[in-house]
C-alpha cells in the first residue's frame, strides 16, 4: 500500500468504500418454541439444502443458539430474511465484520 | 398424517381437534388486529436489524404489508381446510406456517422454555400447546417425506 501521497487527492471516505463492500450474513436464532423438524423443513425448501445440510445447521441453531445460514448482497440477504420471516423464523442479518 | 400420492396428504384428526384448527387462526387474527405490539406478539414480528432501528423501520415498512398478508393466507387456509381429510402440498405447507403461528403466540403466553421437564403443568393451555405441537409434527413429517 501506498504511503503519504505527495498530492491531495479527494477520494471517497474509505470505510463508506468498505461498507458498501463487506458482504450480509443471514443468522436464524434459537427460539423453544420451534420444532427442530420444522427449522429443518424450513432451510430445505428455502434455499435447497440437502437434508444433512439442512440438519446441520438446524443443530447449530439448537446447540450453539444461533447459526449463519445464507449471506451475500444487502438486498439478497434481505429476501432471505423476509423469507424465513414468512415461516416464522427468528432471522436478522449483519454485515461480516 | 401422510402423503397419499404425489403432493397429496392424508389427514386424519378427530372432530375436536379440527375445531380447534378452525377456529384458532381467526382468535390470533383478531388479538393481532386489536393489538399488534402486544408482547404476546412479539415472536411473530422478529427484527431483520437487530442493531439498525433505521433499516429496521424500513424494512418493516417495506415487506410488513406482505408479511400479514401472507400470514392471513396461511390463516385462512388452515381454517377453510381444518375438516378435509385430503391436502394439497400448498394447503399443508399453509398448515404448517400457520401453526406456527399459533405455537408461537401461545409459546409467548406460556412462557415455553427450551429446559423444560416433565413436570410440565396439564391446564388446557399447555395441553392445547403440545396438541398443536403434535399436529405441526406430523405435517412436517409428511411433507419432509420418506426421504
Amino acid at each position: 500500500m501506498a504511503s503519504a501521497a505527495p498530492v491531495e487527492v479527494k477520494e471517497p471516505e474509505r470505510s463508506e468504500m468498505t461498507d458498501l463492500a463487506r458482504p450480509w450474513k443471514v443468522i436464524v436464532w434459537n427460539d423453544p418454541v420451534n420444532l427442530m423438524s420444522y427449522v429443518t423443513f424450513v432451510l430445505q425448501k428455502l434455499f435447497g439444502y440437502s437434508k444433512e445440510k439442512a440438519h446441520k445447521l438446524m443443530m447449530d441453531v439448537h446447540t450453539k443458539g444461533k447459526a449463519v445460514v445464507s449471506g451475500g448482497s444487502r438486498e439478497r440477504s434481505e429476501l432471505d430474511v423476509f423469507r424465513l420471516h414468512e415461516h416464522g423464523l427468528w432471522a436478522t442479518m449483519e454485515q461480516d465484520s | 398424517m401422510r402423503r397419499s400420492g404425489p403432493g397429496c396428504y392424508e389427514v386424519a384428526l378427530s372432530a375436536e381437534n379440527r375445531e380447534l384448527l378452525r377456529t384458532l387462526p381467526g382468535q390470533l387474527r383478531a388479538a393481532v388486529a386489536a393489538n399488534p405490539k402486544d408482547a404476546a406478539f412479539r415472536r411473530l414480528f422478529p427484527p431483520a436489524y437487530a442493531n439498525d432501528q433505521a433499516a429496521e423501520q424500513e424494512y418493516r415498512r417495506l415487506v410488513g404489508p406482505e408479511l400479514d398478508q401472507s400470514r392471513a393466507l396461511a390463516f385462512d387456509t388452515l381454517a377453510n381446510t381444518a375438516d378435509a381429510t385430503e391436502l394439497s402440498e400448498e394447503e399443508l405447507d399453509s398448515w404448517v406456517r400457520a401453526l406456527n403461528d399459533i405455537r408461537l403466540w401461545l409459546g409467548t403466553l406460556l412462557d415455553v422454555r427450551e429446559d423444560q421437564t416433565d413436570d410440565d403443568p396439564e391446564d388446557p393451555p399447555h395441553l392445547l400447546y403440545h396438541l398443536l405441537t403434535e399436529i405441526q409434527g406430523l405435517a412436517v413429517e409428511a411433507l419432509l417425506g420418506d426421504e
